[in-house]
Order: structure tokens, then sequence, then C-alpha cells
């Protein structure tokens, strides 16, 4: 069949990767997410989802790449893996485009007194006929 | 290719027969080795079973339909509840169908037979995945059963919000079922993608693969892409039911549109995993019974999996009228457009194929032809709803109710029946008759467009679908539909009839009882349970010109010329020597 | 070839020879080589982590959808969620995931007893996990924090008396558990079955680390939750106290329309007058008409978050995600019992350690989730 990606010398498809190694990505993801609680006491207004999910996403980049092997593993099954997240986006896109579109502020006017007021508000304009 | 004439002095390969010991529905018996087994063969087996089963209850529902609509009263159900019962029974007509017969009909049924003997490997890559597949079938049909057996299901098969958050029957039980059955389809996705990236044989690459399994890969792209978003839509539907998290209700700000997305988003994709299994049979029934190379083999195969992308692009065109914003709409209906392409292309090829081949008006042959003509109606009026301005008017009428099952009738079952009776030797090693096999053709042929034809004009005229009384104008076409079901009723009988008169009296079958060249022929009829001893040579899986008929013991046979070793003439001196 | 017609004696014992030195007991029948096995089972892992990923991005959409149309029942309710605790068990999941990933390589260079440790570590996270989720759930249930249908939170009366002890509930099977397994240990002990000693001993200290998380849980609980409806109510205080900065510059509509309503014919024009005399009434703030200018932005609108309709939708969306990653990692905290099992078995080497790769593939995938969620749900501002 076809060669394994990356193997190490006297292992046949195996890829042992170092401890130093996941320790350091194992300290980035600490310091990481240090960072993302901190930045949520800071009031950067509408940029705040942005930052949120950009560390967000580095660290997801992290795991995947060392601690999932995606780094040394075949690029099938990296694109494979990978394009889901295309298929999400295309279904997030399209689904809250549609929503934004068609979907004004949903509240009524305020519960108990509309239902009062509901019930005259009917009877007036015959009232008044 | 001479007929009936080998040349001599060839050598013949040709597997013969297998022994009791070998034949993988004989090698070993009772219940147990069946409920247990992980020879993927079997696992077919018991899935075929399954699904006809489903298809047979939900067979007679469809009939309980047109019964009723016999009249515009309505003729089987009376009463204050009548609409109520017809209500549950166009549901779980539509879900049955769907849900367990269509979505794992070819794929699980026949691919499961197949994936593997067409790869020369010995089992699928998970085994026991496979067989968890099939027991999770089967839970996801009790489901069924019992919501039928407990207070019904009245929302039609799509579920949608807020009818189905609030009515009373049993909604949850089915939609467990479906979420069951959802599994089912993606571990069965699954391990074909597997099986066909790493179990090929040494010689065939991707484009030396026969054209039935890039269309099954391509479904179980779609398979494993969009049947966890129906899981995850079910699940929330089943919250909304029970703990009302508010997603889908406008009381808390939610909106039954997003469940139609939702829903959707997996439900057109799907309707690729139904037909695109149904293309790649064609492909390959054309090609053997005309005996000719398919033609455009790089079309047909880019071409599915084209379709398993471009379906995921299109889903919000069942929600034109829904209440989408208008640019959306617009958006659906051109993205529309470009799916229909790659199903053209290949009823182009198919024809193609056909033309100066040496056609053979077999059983399967006969079905694949049906099919051309069936699904080209189908796919065209799918043109028709997805225009935009023509779906305001032509959606929830009878045209849409045509269009599908033109396509899922005419196109997947159709060509299921084709695959059936193609490779149904192979399968059970007993050869059914010509003539009961092509009338039942024939017959299914003619009652399906009875039925379904009239239901276009019904529909353009205005008939809206899922009512179960209607205006007298309508009667009469109601009347030809309901007696072409009779019709297509009495086809499919004859076929079943004919299919297990093959297993009790039927002739013994050769290995290539159809002249294929794919490798699934070249093991016995049936294989053994170990499919093949060593991995079997690889040629191409179009090329017949190796392949003849042999007259005397009616087969086709693979011919390999004689190797001569030594050379029988002596050879002539080298001119460039010189002396003469 | 392998046919009766053919050479029939040999078939069946050429297939039978197959089967020795070439086919180690690992390497399934149906695969030629371990390495095939292997690449076909990470195939199979990677698929079925991309239907993780379609199946959990149905909810990520409700969540965008909802987050987009009502950011400020999002903003006000996220100060219900813990974010030390969500910080804390985002911690603990990278540890495990961590210590997943040293456990694959143990498996591929035979560190055996180092594969049962990290194995052990990562149950124990796990349970860790999930002790802090009990504590996060059976809190928010006693405060009536609940999916829309069943929301009853009261803002003047945060923590009424509850009935049912739901921690006790939540932690009743986990109690069972931790009393099961140390039945085994304390058998196995007995019997001296080396075997059951080595794995019950592992299993124990993870049941019990589930505790552990009950109890830093209420430590951190307790130190914040006065905290956390403090400054709850000082939000819904910032947002009652700041009224909407709207002058009504022209309202000539309104004129025209009292005009048209003096005619007793105009009964139309008069009850619209009327809608908006109730609508003016019951609003607590000004109305704004349709073509009118207004000079100002509205900076803040007085309204109470804390209602079925929001702060209800708010949790259902939370208990949804949360509760189905919970649910996975209970089925990975499954399958990891299952490894711990067979690693004190020995079963794993260099040639055929798929089991350990593909579980750890789930669990990173179930960390990776937890990335996601715990910046989308805990720390909105």
């Amino acid at each position: 069949m076809s060669a394994h990606g990356d193997s190490k010398d006297g292992y046949d498809f195996a890829h042992p990767i170092p401890v130093p190694m996941l320790l350091a990505v194992f300290g980035a993801l600490v310091v990481l997410t240090i960072i993302t609680v901190a930045q949520a006491s800071f009031d950067i207004g509408s940029l705040d989802i942005v930052v949120v999910m950009v560390i967000a996403t580095i660290k997801a980049a992290l795991v995947m790449a060392f601690f999932m092997h995606m780094a040394y593993d075949k690029p099938f099954n990296v694109i494979v893996f990978l394009s889901s997240f295309a298929f999400v986006a295309l279904f997030l896109i399209f689904t809250m485009s549609d929503s934004s579109q068609t979907s004004p502020d949903f509240e009524p006017v305020i519960e108990e007194a509309a239902t009062e007021m509901a019930s005259p508000a009917v009877e007036a304009p015959a009232a008044s006929e | 290719m001479s007929a009936g004439s080998i040349p001599s002095g060839d050598q013949i390969k040709d597997p013969g027969y297998p022994t009791a010991s070998e034949n993988y529905l004989t090698n070993s018996k009772g219940v147990l080795s069946w409920l247990f087994t992980l020879d993927h063969k079997r696992i077919g087996v018991m899935y075929l079973i399954g699904v006809m089963t489903a298809f047979f209850a939900a067979g007679l529902l469809a009939l309980l339909i047109r019964l009723h609509l016999f009249r515009p009263d309505g003729a089987v159900f009376t009463g204050p509840e009548a609409n109520n019962w017809y209500n549950q029974v166009f549901t779980l007509h539509g879900a049955i169908m769907v849900f367990l017969f269509i979505i794992p009909s070819i794929p699980a049924a026949l691919g499961n037979f197949l994936v593997p003997v067409m790869l020369g490997a010995k089992d699928v890559a998970f085994p026991r995945l496979n067989l968890s597949s099939f027991y999770l079938w089967i839970f996801g049909a009790i489901f069924f059963v019992s919501a039928l057996m407990a207070s019904g299901l009245d929302t039609g098969w799509t579920f949608y919000t807020p009818y189905s958050t609030t009515t009373d029957t049993s909604v949850i039980l089915a939609t467990s079922g479906a979420f069951i059955l959802g599994f089912s389809s993606i571990f069965t996705g699954l391990n074909f993608i597997v099986t066909i990236n790493t179990m090929r044989p040494p010689g065939m690459t991707w484009f030396r693969m026969p054209l039935f399994l890039w269309a099954t890969y391509a479904t179980s792209i779609i398979q494993v892409l969009a049947t966890p978003v129906l899981g995850i839509t079910l699940l929330l539907l089943i919250a909304e039911r029970v703990m009302h998290i508010g997603i889908f209700d406008p009381e808390f700000n939610g909106d039954p549109v997003t469940f139609q997305h939702f829903f959707w988003f997996y439900s057109h994709p799907a309707v690729y995993i139904m037909i695109l299994p149904a293309f790649g049979v064609i492909s390959d029934l054309i090609s053997v019974h005309s005996h000719k190379r398919i033609f455009g083999y790089r079309f047909i195969a880019y071409s599915s999996i084209a379709i398993a992308l471009l379906g995921f692009l299109v889903w919000g065109h069942h929600m034109f009228t829904a209440g989408m914003g208008p640019m959306t709409t617009i958006i659906f209906s051109a993205l529309t457009f470009t799916v229909s392409v790659p199903s053209a292309i290949k009823v182009f090829n198919w024809l193609a194929t056909m033309y100066k081949g040496s056609i053979s008006l077999t059983t399967p042959m006969c079905f694949a032809i049906a099919f051309i003509f069936l699904f080209t109606i189908g796919g065209l009026t799918g043109l028709h709803l997805g225009t935009l301005a023509t779906d305001m008017h032509l959606h929830d009428t009878y045209f849409v109710v045509a269009h599908f099952h033109y396509v899922m009738v005419g196109g997947t079952l159709v060509s299921f029946l084709g695959a059936l009776f193609h490779w149904w030797p192979k399968m059970f090693g007993k050869m059914y008759s010509e003539f009961g096999g092509r009338l039942s053709a024939l017959i299914i042929f003619l009652g399906f467009n009875l039925t379904f034809l009239p239901q276009f004009v019904l529909g353009s005229r205005g008939m809206p679908r899922r009512y179960a009384t209607y205006d007298p104008e309508f009667q009469t076409l109601h009347q030809v539909s309901t007696l072409g079901t009779l019709l297509l009723g009495v086809g499919l009988l004859v076929a079943l009839v004919v299919l297990i008169r093959s297993l009790l009296k039927g002739e013994r079958a050769p290995a290539n009882p159809w002249g294929g060249a794919t490798l699934e022929w070249q093991c016995t009829s049936p294989p053994p349970f170990y499919n093949f001893d060593r991995p079997p040579a690889v040629g191409d899986p179009y090329d017949f010109s190796d392949i003849f008929w042999d007259t005397e013991n009616e087969r086709y046979v693979t011919v390999v010329p004689e190797r001569k070793t030594v050379p029988t003439e002596k050879p002539e001196p080298a001119h460039a020597e010189g002396t003469h | 070839m392998s046919t009766i017609e053919a050479a029939a004696e040999n078939a069946h014992d050429a297939h039978g020879q197959h089967h020795d030195h070439d086919h180690p007991s690992f390497l399934a029948h149906h695969f030629d080589t371990p390495e095939q096995q292997f690449d076909s089972g990470k195939l199979g892992i990677w698929l079925f982590l991309v239907t993780e990923i379609l199946f959990f991005s149905g909810m990520f959409c409700a969540y965008a959808i909802f987050r987009m149309l009502r950011p400020d029942v999002f903003e006000g309710c996220s100060q219900f969620l813990n974010t030390k605790l969500g910080a804390i068990n985002t911690g603990v999941l990278l540890f495990s995931s961590l210590t997943m990933a040293w456990a694959v390589r143990c498996s591929q260079v035979k560190q055996d007893r180092g594969l049962v440790g990290m194995l052990a570590a990562t149950l124990s996270c796990a349970m860790i996990f999930l002790g802090v989720k009990a504590i996060e759930y059976s809190h928010k249930w006693e405060m009536g924090l609940l999916p829309a249908g069943m929301f009853f939170y009261d803002p003047a009366n945060p923590h009424p008396e509850s009935h049912t002890n739901y921690l006790f509930y939540i932690c009743l099977p986990f109690m069972i558990l931790l009393g099961g397994v140390v039945i085994w240990l304390l058998t196995s002990l007995v019997t001296k079955n080396r075997f059951h000693i080595q794995c019950a001993m592992p299993l124990t200290v993870a049941a019990a680390c589930f505790f552990v998380g009950i109890g830093l849980g209420m430590v951190l609980e307790s130190g914040d939750s006065e905290h956390v409806s403090d400054s709850h109510h000082s939000e819904v205080d910032h947002l009652a106290g700041n009224s909407p900065q709207v002058t009504m510059i022209n309202s000539g509509d309104t004129e025209v329309l009292e005009r048209l309503a003096a005619d007793a014919t105009n009964s139309g024009a008069k009850s619209e007058l009327t809608a908006r005399q109730r609508q003016f009434e019951t609003a607590g703030t000004t109305i704004v008409q349709e073509g009118d200018d207004i000079a100002g932005a509205i900076v803040s609108v007085e309204e109470n978050v804390m209602t079925k309709r929001k702060a209800g939708v708010f949790f259902s969306i939370y208990y949804c995600m949360t509760g189905v990653h919970a649910i996975h990692i209970l089925v990975g905290i499954g399958f990891l019992v299952w490894l711990l099992v067979r690693a004190v078995r020995k079963d794993f080497n260099p040639q055929y350690f798929g089991p350990v790769d593909y579980v750890g593939l789930y669990w990173h995938l179930v960390d990776l989730i937890w990335i996601y969620l715990f910046p989308l749900l805990y720390l909105i501002r």
C-alpha cells in the first residue's frame, strides 16, 4: 500500500511524538487560555467575538496539529477533517443570513398588559361603528 | 465479438461452482450463524429481506392512500376521524419508505454484498461495524413500528414545527427511530469510504474501479456529512417537545423556518443518497448488457462526486414558500440549476454507451432502459420546481408528489429492481425466468406511468398534496392514478414471484451469466465465504473484448490467449548477417 | 483458481496456510498488513470525527442565530456562568488531552506502565470535569435557570428553598460506581489476582476524582455565587437606569391622525389612535412612529432579560450544548476504561496501537469542542 506519512526510524508506521514537544504544546495552550480569560475583562465591543474566536482557533490548531498528529498524518486525512468545517460554514452562513433577513425582533407588546388591552381594543371598533 | 465460438487452443477461465462448504449461504448453519455473522454477504442478504419487508409495508399504506382517494369524499376512511387517519397513513408511508427502504436499499442491501467482491477483498474494512449498522436498522424499524402501534404519527415525514412540537401523536418514538436509522446510515457510509480507500487490490487505481463503486463512494460522502445534521435536528426536536427549549417556537423567539433549514440541510443531500447508487447501478447495467465499454467513464465518475458536493448547496429549494428572505430564495434557485448538469451528463453518457452496442434485452436491461426514461422525466420536472417563479404555484401540489415519485420510484426503485435481477444469479446462484422478469418490467413501467403521469396534471391544475378529500373536478385523474397503482402492485408481485420461484426451481447460475468484466464475475455464483483466495488480477472494468459466450454451457467465460513458452516456428535468420 | 473445477484440494489448504506468521493475532483476517489495518482505522476515525463536527454544528448554528438576533440576552445571562469554573474545566480538559497524547506515545514505544498511568490520568481528568459540571448544573437548577419551558428564575429570590437536592441525585450513580470499583479492588486484593488489582487501582483513583471535581466546584462556586448575583443585579439596574435618549422631533403624523379621527366615519383612524394611546401607556418609554426623525441613539432599552422567552432560550442552548458535550465525555470515559483494561493486558505494541490512537483522536475532539464552547458561552461581555 502507500507509505505512511512520516514514520520515525525503527518504526514501520508509528510516529511517537517526543515528550518535550507535548509539554511545550500544553504550555502554549494554557497560556492562550489565560489570555482568552483575561481579554474578557476588557471591553472591546464587537471585536470581542473575533478575538475570542481567533484565540480559540489557534488553540484548536495546536491541538489538531500536534495532539491529533495532523502535522504528520496523510494529507488525505487532513483534507477530510478540514473539509467538514467548510460544510459547517456553508450551513451556518446560509441559515444565519436568512434568519437575519427574516427575523425582526419577535418580541411583541409586553405580556399581561397586552392581553388585558387586547380585548377592549377588539371591542372598541365595534362600539364606535 | 463472436457469439458462441471460442477460438480453439485458448484457455478458458471460469471459476465453476462452489461446494456447499464454500458457498457463503451454506458454509455455516443455524439462525445464530446468521445473526452474529461478520460476512458482509450475509449482512447484505439480511438487509435485503429487511428493506423488502419495509417496502411491502409502506407499499400497502400507499395502496390505502390511493384507494381512499378514489372518490372525492374519501373512499376508505369515513367518519369524524377520517382525515386524521389519512394523515397518519401518508406520514407513515413517507417515513417508512424514506428511512427504512430507499436510503438503505441499494447501498446497504446490494452495496454490502458487492463492494468487497468488486474490490477483490475479503470483507469490508470494519465487519463488526457493518453488523452494528444492520442492528441499528432493526432497532430503528422497531421504533417506527411502535410509533405505529402507539398513537401513530400525523406530522408528514418532514416533521415540520410547530405542529410536530405540539401534536400529541408519537413524534418522539418516530424521531428516535429516525435518529437511530441515521447512525445505521452513517456507519455504512463510513465503512464504504474506508474500504474503497484502503482495500483496493494492486492495479486498481481510482479510474479502474467499476462505476458502481464511484457511486457508492459519492453516496457515502453524503451519508457521512449530512446525516449527523439530521441527528441533531431530531434531537433538538425531541428536546423542544420535552423541555420546550424554545429554538423553533416563536413563543420563545424561535423560528419554525430554522427547523426547516436544519431539516432540509440533511434531507436534500439525502435524496442524492437515494439516487446516486441507482446511477452507479445503471452505469454497470447498461454497459454490460450492451456489451460495450461505458462512454465517458471519467465524466460519469466526476459527475458522481459533483452531485454529492453540489447537493449540499441547494436545500433551500424545498422552502421557497416557507418564508425565507427573497435574496435567499433567488440564490437557492440559481444553485439548483447547477446540480441538474451532472445528472444530465450521465444520461447522455448512458445513451452514448447504448449506441452501436450489442444490446441484449434481458430483464436488467429492460429495467435500465425504463430507468433512463422515467428518471429523465423526473429530473426535468425537478427543474420546473427549482425555478422560483413556477414553484410558487407548484409547491405543495401533486406536481411535487409526481416529481419525487418519478425520481424515487421510477428512478431508484426501478434501478434497484434492475440491480436485483442483474446480481441475483451472483448472490443466490440461481437463474430466474427471463420471460417472467421482462413481463414484470413491462407491467411495472406501465403501471407506474399510469399512476403518476396524471398527478403532474393534477398538480398543475391545483390539487394540493396531503389532502384527504378534493374537488370533484379532479376525480377522473385520481381514479386513473388509483388504477395505475393496482397495476403497479401487480407488476411488483410478478417480480417477487419470479425471484422467489428462482430460489426454489431456478437453474444453477454460472459465474458470469451476463458477460461482465468487473471482478465480482470472476468468483463463483454464489461466492465462497472468503470471496477470493488471493486478490484477482485487475483489468479494465468495461473491456469486454476477452469475454465470450460459451454456448454449450450457457455462460460467459473469460478467454485468455494460449501462452506459448516455446516458439512453434523457427525464426528466420536475420538479413543483416550478410551471407544468404 | 478458488473452486472445485480448478485445484480444489489446494484452495482450502492455501487459504488455511495464509493464517500463520504473516498474520499475527492482532491483524484482522481481511487485512493484508498491520499498516493497512492501521491506515483503515485511522481514516475511519477521522470520518467519524467529521460526523461529530457536523453533529455539533446544528447546535452551533442555533447559538449563532440567537446570539446574532439577541446579543443583549446573551450578555445578560453569561453572568450566571462561573468563569473560574469554566476556566478550570478548560485547563483540566487540556491536561487530559496532554495525557492522552502521551498515552498514545507510550503505546507506540511499548511503555506499558506509562500507558496505564496516562490513561488513568486522562480518566481522572474526565471525572473531575464531570464533577465540576455537576456542581454547575445542580446550582443552576436550584436557581431555576432551566430551559425555556421550565424556566423559573426570580431575580428577587435567586436562591429559593429547594425541595430536591439535585446534586445528590447527580452524584448517586457516581457514588455507586465508586463503591463498585472499590469492592472490585478489595476482592481482587483478597484473591491476589494481579490482573484485577492492576485494573481496579487506577479505576478507583479515577472514580474518586469525580468527587475531587465536586469539591473544587463547591469551593469556587460558593466563593463566587453572591458575587455573581450581585454583579447580575447591578447589570439589571444598569440596564434599567439608562432611559433611552430619544426625543420625538416630528410627530406630524399623529396630528393628521387626530384630525381624521375627529370625524366619526373614520373608525379605522380612531381605533389606530386608541391603539397607539394604549401602546404609549403600556410601554414604559416613548414610542417612535414610522417616519419620525430621531435625534439621539438608543443607548439601552429597559427590559428584563431574565424571562422565559429570553434567558430561558439562552439556557436551553447552554444545556443542549454542554449536555451533549457531557454525554460525549461519558462515552469517552467508557472507551478509556476499555482501553485501560486492554493496556493492563499488554495488548499494544509498535505494530498495533490503533485503538489507543483512535480513542485519543476522539478525546481530542471532545477537547476541541470545549475549546470553542468555553469562550462562546462563558466569556461573553
